[in-house]
């Protein structure tokens, strides 16, 4: 157990390797209750939120999910966020855990007449239920990818929600806190392996969804982070006007993911070397990637060397290694 | 299958959990079964260039989990004869057998007397109880 954002949280279980195959093969379950849970509920909920998030609030229905930023007067990302619409006037927001009174706070200062925020946190328990064989195992049938459903497990309401972390099919099942014990041990009774932070961290890095605090952060505009598929510069929210800037501009350094072309495992922190300009740039994420056995990472590098097959030099603790720009995701399941 | 915990009392050990195999003016070195659970499973080693010297309490190279890396801290001082690649190529061969086949360098000894300051088994488990 390591304490994270004020929360006990296990880095493995039976092993990060052992845990990330079973997610890629079977299924996996992940505590992430240490994930900030905000309501927004008013008439004018709707009109709050597509003021201050980057994608269209408007496209969202009840029983829609959208990833979306908080972004600042930059266009640098507060929070990376996932917003469901409950119903006609009520969202719930899942924040990152050490982001999630920033989101709060944010909301609050620019909360309308009409708007309600409110941090729930402390009510609500998530589980990740991740991998080829989840659905099946939970008895659930396929849905739309970030829709979500109210339903029930061994007597336990959960809300479905149709999202993940990892790049496999599955869900995130939210219950009352309350619940939380019951609804775990009946996943695990359900042949769920559970799995702890190292995994997500490497089955994310592996299908390049970038972690905020690593890759992506206030720092960093959206377009440069590789996120303006989840901005829509055709509404108003805080920072667009910067992005749009920036998009008409073309960024000037790019979050790009890298496979190493050399033995070594890329770790935060080191310096990325590209032809003709020494420590350009910083791995942000790095690790073994465990389905490829080669060192996978993400990192900024400037924008001429961005595109897949740029050659990366990555100084690992004074050894130079060669690496190489890759197409999103890193991993892909053979089909 | 990862090795069950043992400390075979035919080698001598050092505090940092790096184990020697004394033969002669030689010297086989590894990691004690200690050390590889707390890593967890190994997937890298970096080892040192055939030829080069390493000194009594200074790194040598490298192992690496998923999650961390570790320095390889030689309990004596000599010069590298031999690089075990079979730990190179599947470096998980030390959660196997941490005192076989997952031997990582093999040593000339330039300085034979620092083993004297090397603990025996005993003294180990001693560091081991205390830790």
């Amino acid at each position: 157990m390591v304490p994270f954002a004020g929360w006990e949280m296990p880095v493995q279980y039976a092993g990060v390797i052992q845990e990330h195959k079973a997610v890629r093969t079977d299924a996996g379950v992940f505590d992430v209750s240490h994930m900030g849970e905000i309501e927004v509920e008013g008439p004018t909920a709707r009109e709050l939120l597509q003021s201050l998030l980057s994608n269209d609030v408007d496209k969202l229905q009840p029983g829609d999910a959208q990833y979306t930023l908080l972004t600042n007067d930059d266009g640098g990302i507060i929070d990376d966020l996932i917003v469901y619409r409950l119903d006609e006037h009520r969202y719930l927001i899942v924040a990152n855990a050490s982001n999630a009174e920033a989101v709060e706070r944010w909301l609050k200062e620019h909360e309308l007449r009409g708007s309600d925020v409110r941090n729930v946190s402390d009510d609500y328990a998530l589980l990740a239920v991740q991998g080829p064989n989840a659905l099946r195992k939970l008895g659930l049938e396929p849905a739309k990818a970030f829709t979500w459903t109210m339903g029930e497990l061994d007597g336990v309401e959960v809300m479905i929600n149709r999202t993940g972390y990892t790049g496999e099919e599955g869900v995130e099942l939210a219950c009352m806190a309350d619940d939380a014990e019951t609804l775990w041990d009946a996943i695990l009774a359900r042949d769920v392996t559970p799995a702890g932070l190292g995994a997500r961290d490497t089955l994310r890095l592996e299908v390049c969804y970038p972690l905020h605090g690593n890759d992506i952060g206030p720092q960093w505009d959206a377009i440069s982070s590789g996120l303006g598929w989840a901005c829509a510069l055709d509404t108003d929210f805080t920072g667009a006007q910067r992005l749009r800037e920036i998009k008409e501009r073309g960024p000037e350094r790019k979050l790009v993911p890298f496979l190493m072309t050399e033995k070594a495992i890329p770790r935060q922190g080191m310096a990325i070397d590209v032809p003709g300009e020494r420590a350009s740039g910083e791995v942000t994420s790095g690790t073994l990637s465990p389905m490829l056995d080669i060192g996978i990472g993400m990192g900024y590098v400037p924008a001429a060397s961005s595109k897949p097959g740029s050659e990366l030099v990555i100084d690992v603790r004074g050894k130079a290694r060669r690496a190489q720009v890759s197409k999103k995701p890193l991993y892909k399941k053979e089909s | 299958m990862a090795a069950s915990e043992s400390y075979p009392d035919d080698l001598q050990y050092h505090p940092e959990h790096d184990w020697a195999r004394i033969e002669g003016d030689e010297a086989v070195l590894g990691v004690t079964w200690f050390a590889q659970d707390a890593l967890g499973e190994l997937v890298h080693y970096e080892p040192p260039d055939v030829g080069s010297s390493v000194a009594k309490d200074s790194s040598y190279g490298e192992v690496e989990s998923v999650k961390a890396v570790s320095d390889l801290i030689s309990p004596l001082s000599g010069e590298v004869l031999e690089v075990n690649q079979k730990v190179v190529d599947a470096p998980e061969t030390v959660n196997d057998d941490p005192y076989g086949e997952g031997w990582l360098i093999r040593i000339r000894l330039t300085s034979p007397d620092e083993r004297e300051q090397l603990l025996d088994v005993e003294g180990y488990k001693r560091v081991l109880a205390e830790a």
